[in-house]
This record gives C-alpha cells, sequence and structure tokens, in this order.
C-alpha cells in the first residue's frame, strides 16, 4: 500500500456536552449522550463498546457528520479529513458491479483505482469483481464495502458492527483481514461492537459506554501486537485480563 | 400487454413463444367460427379482415392514419412523463407541498377523460396542439402519483453513503437517485403507454381529421365493421411491435442486476 500522503499529526477530539433525541409519538424526549469528551490518537483503534441503545452508532454518525442536531465539538483532527465509513449493512449499490462501487468512491482518473485490483485480491473477491451484489453472499458483500472504504486510504475510518449476522469463521477471516489493512496503513479507527472478543482483537484501546443517558465508564489499553491478534489463546488471555470473562 | 421477461432461459422463451401462437390459434378459430355461424356482414370472418388491412395499407390510408396516431401518442406520451415526473418527485421530496397539492391530484385523478378532452377542444380550439395536451393532462396525474411514490421509498442509507463518500451531485444523481427511480419510471411509461393509446383514439374521434381514431369514427358512422376491425387489429400489430422491440428489451437491460 503507499504511504500516507498527509500527515496525521493533532488528535482526534469528540466532546459532547448533551444529545437529545426527539419526542416522537408517545416516547418523550430522550437524552442519549451526556457529557462525553474523548481525544483518540492518530493511527490508533479504538474500539467503542456498550449495551444496546447506549447511543454508539450516534456518536459515529456525529463523527461522520451525518447527525449534526447535537450540542458539543467535534475536531477530526484539523483539516479537511479523508473520512471512511462501514455501515452496519454494507450498502451497497445493487445496480452496480463490486469493482463499480469500490471505484466509485474514487474521481475518474485517481491514483488510487489502480490500487482496486489488489485490494481486491486482498479481500478474496478477485473472480467476483464484475459481479452484482444481489448475486453474492453477505460476507463477500461486507467484503465489499471493506475494500470500498479502504480504497480512499482514510484518515480517519468509521466501523459499526461491521461483522455481525456473519457466522464465526467468516467474521474472524474478516477480523484478521482488517487488522492486515489497518496495520499496513497508519489510519485511526474507530469501531462499534457488542464483542468482547472482537473489541479485543482489533482495538489498541477500547472505551466502555454505560448507562442512559451513556458515560464512559472504563477506558482500556490493550497491549496486542499485531502478531498476537490472530492469536486466539493470546487475545482470549487479554480479554480474561480487561473484563474478567472468557 | 405481455408481462416482463426477466433474464429468460433460452428454454422457457421458446415455450412461450409456443404458447402464445397456440393461444392465439385458438383465438382465431373461435372467431372464424362465430363469424361462420352469424353470417352477418357486422361480423366479418378474419380473412376479411385481413382483406380489407392489406387493401387500406395498399393505398396508403393504414401507415398515414397508424403513424398520425404513433406521432400523438409519442408527443403527448413523452410530454406527460415529463411533466408527470417533475411533479411527482417534486411533492415525493417536499412533504408539505405534497399535503397541499395532494387534493388537486386527486381531483385530476378522479376528472373523466371525456371531460378533459371536451374542455380543451372547446378551450384551445380543434388543434393538435390541443389534442395532444388533452391526452397528456390525462395521462399527468397518474405519473406524478407513481414517481412520488418511488421519490418518497429512495434509500436514506443510500443518500447517507453518497454523503460520507462525497460523491458530488452528478454521481449521486446518475449512480444513486435515478436507479432507485427507474423501476417506477418503467411502472409509469407502461401503464402510461396503454392508456395513452387509448385516449389518444378518442381524442382523434372527436376533433382530428386523420389517426385511427378519425378513422375509425367514419367505419363506425358506416357501421363498417370490417374496416373497423382492420385498423384495430393493425393497431394492436404495431403496439405489440413496440411493447417487444423497444419496451422489453430495456426493461431486460435495467433489470439485469436483480437476483
Amino acid at each position: 500500500m503507499a504511504p500516507l500522503t498527509r500527515p496525521v499529526t493533532r488528535p482526534l477530539t469528540f466532546s459532547i456536552r448533551k444529545k437529545v433525541f426527539p419526542a416522537v409519538g408517545l416516547r418523550g424526549e430522550m437524552i442519549v449522550l451526556k457529557d462525553i469528551a474523548f481525544h483518540v490518537q492518530p493511527g490508533s483503534f479504538v474500539v467503542i463498546t456498550g449495551p444496546s441503545g447506549s447511543g454508539k452508532s450516534t456518536m459515529l454518525n456525529i463523527i461522520a457528520g451525518l447527525d449534526q442536531a447535537y450540542e458539543g465539538d467535534i475536531d477530526l483532527g484539523g483539516g479537511d479529513k479523508c473520512l471512511a465509513y462501514v455501515f452496519q449493512s454494507p450498502r451497497l449499490l445493487p445496480w452496480r458491479t463490486v469493482y463499480e462501487n469500490i471505484a466509485l468512491v474514487l474521481p475518474a482518473g485517481d491514483r488510487r483505482r489502480g490500487n482496486i485490483p489488489d485490494l481486491l485480491k486482498r479481500v478474496g473477491l478477485s473472480d467476483a469483481a464484475s459481479a452484482y451484489p444481489e448475486m453474492i453472499s453477505l460476507g463477500m458483500q461486507r467484503r465489499v464495502a471493506l475494500a470500498r472504504a479502504f480504497v480512499l486510504e482514510p484518515e480517519v475510518l468509521l466501523m459499526d458492527e461491521p461483522f455481525v449476522s456473519l457466522d464465526d469463521p467468516t467474521a474472524q477471516d474478516l477480523r484478521e483481514l482488517l487488522v492486515e489493512l489497518w496495520s499496513s496503513r497508519p489510519t485511526t479507527v474507530l469501531f462499534v461492537t457488542h464483542d468482547r472478543a472482537e473489541a479485543v482483537m482489533l482495538s489498541t484501546r477500547i472505551l466502555r459506554l454505560s448507562g442512559a443517558p451513556a458515560s464512559i465508564v472504563g477506558d482500556i489499553p490493550v497491549s496486542l501486537s499485531v502478531a498476537d491478534r490472530t492469536d486466539r489463546d493470546k487475545v482470549r488471555a487479554e480479554q480474561r485480563r480487561i473484563f474478567g470473562d472468557a | 400487454m405481455l408481462q416482463v421477461v426477466k433474464a429468460p432461459a433460452q428454454r422457457i422463451k421458446l415455450g412461450r413463444i409456443g404458447w402464445s401462437l397456440a393461444s392465439l390459434s385458438v383465438l382465431i378459430a373461435i372467431w372464424e367460427v362465430a363469424a361462420l355461424i352469424a353470417a352477418s356482414r357486422y361480423l366479418p370472418g378474419p380473412l376479411a379482415v385481413v382483406e380489407v388491412m392489406v387493401r387500406e395499407a395498399k393505398a396508403g390510408e393504414l401507415w398515414g392514419n397508424i403513424g398520425a396516431t404513433l406521432a400523438r401518442v409519442a408527443f403527448s406520451f413523452v410530454f406527460a412523463m415529463f411533466v408527470g415526473s417533475a411533479i411527482g418527485v417534486a411533492l415525493g421530496r417536499h412533504p408539505r407541498a405534497d399535503r397541499f397539492f395532494d387534493t388537486w391530484l386527486i381531483f385530476f385523478l378522479n376528472l373523466p377523460a371525456l371531460v378533459i378532452i371536451v374542455l380543451c377542444y372547446i378551450w384551445f380550439g380543434l388543434t393538435e396542439v390541443a389534442a395532444v395536451t388533452a391526452v397528456a393532462i390525462n395521462k399527468i396525474p397518474n405519473v406524478a402519483v407513481t414517481m412520488r411514490e418511488g421519490t418518497r421509498s429512495l434509500s436514506k442509507d443510500l443518500e447517507e453513503m453518497a454523503g460520507i463518500y462525497r460523491l458530488g451531485w452528478w454521481k449521486t444523481l446518475r449512480h444513486v437517485t435515478l436507479p432507485q427511480l427507474a423501476p417506477y419510471f418503467a411502472a409509469a411509461s407502461r401503464s402510461g403507454l396503454a392508456l395513452v393509446w387509448k385516449i389518444v383514439l378518442v381524442v382523434e374521434a372527436f376533433g382530428r381529421s386523420d389517426g385511427v381514431g378519425h378513422q375509425l369514427n367514419i367505419a363506425f358512422q358506416l357501421f363498417d365493421v370490417p374496416m373497423i376491425l382492420a385498423y384495430a387489429l393493425a393497431f394492436i400489430i404495431v403496439v405489440q411491435i413496440i411493447e417487444i422491440a423497444i419496451m422489453q428489451p430495456i426493461m431486460a437491460r435495467a433489470n439485469k442486476w436483480r437476483r
């Protein structure tokens, strides 16, 4: 992969005083996030974990700029950061082929288009380049979504439970692929998941969210080397150390 | 009208044609038998009708009239699709405008075609513009309603994706929005064409001096049933050719990505 062209310098800052979901029907106004602030060092892999409805996805949407109705400040680390988002569902265009779905995020003639064949090979989709998304499995669709995010060579990558509803071997493959891609190009990743083993395997730091409105109840560094992350026993040991389970 | 054939397998396609031919033969046989039993000049057999058709075609009458009708169909169809789509997309995107104009739409949807035709002729004279406008106005509300539905069902997920990946308005329109509207546009086109055909004939019968509708009107005044059936038959054939040669290939191409 090409080296990072734009140096990432300042940390990403997330500082939300209050995020409210307006009243809908019988349900009144709901405060989702209150006084949550943290910094993310460039190049780190932060996993945000916590119970359903604790506002994890909302945090990613705020960082991505999809949700702008909040009180607080978001700073991606200065400048016009290149950002990619891997959503919970692959969100591919069903009427465009696998290749076209990936190429679409790059301008015509962009040098990064040259990386697509290599990237397709790394995610194991070389033979499916001209297939339409509805003709391939969910696991393959998720790989396409992953490739689409990585082809941008983003400085900030947001991932919202990108591996849910996959069988375990497939999910494990994709996690290993993610570790490989992330370690080959320094990228700041914010990754939301329920899965503790997944959190430990992928992250350099885990933020645990709890309560309603949510607050950060744990900020835990993970000290696994890249090689250790694909070793299930080492991941399990680290998980025991952090969560006291597994 | 025939149904869309999605990625037809060769074997199934041949089967389809076989079935169509068989059912058509039975229909013609029934017609022939009925004509023989009735033995009336008001129910000519298939052969007599084809004879009239050939005679009219040789005289050049048939093509001239069908051509005139086709031109009116084309103009009013394009006009109605364009205006109807614009209205539908606008209403689908702006709920407040939709709440206001919904009543108007219902009013025009329920306005009888004949009323629109008669009023257009009275207000704008017995002109070509009045004829085409009358047909278009009949069709516009249907197109608007269908396209409004399509616009409402545009995926928020894909819109967000397009925003995050900074596709820009042109790429978003071309790769994200229009493909989602295409099935609705296709549905509106097909039902639109079927409706426009029929209304154009009425418009021609009322206030034009050429076209299939005009010809049918004259034949009606003379109780010339072979002529009526000859034009009807020629017309059905032309419509089917357009359906098979133009509409179906377009649909098949647009649906290539479907499983």
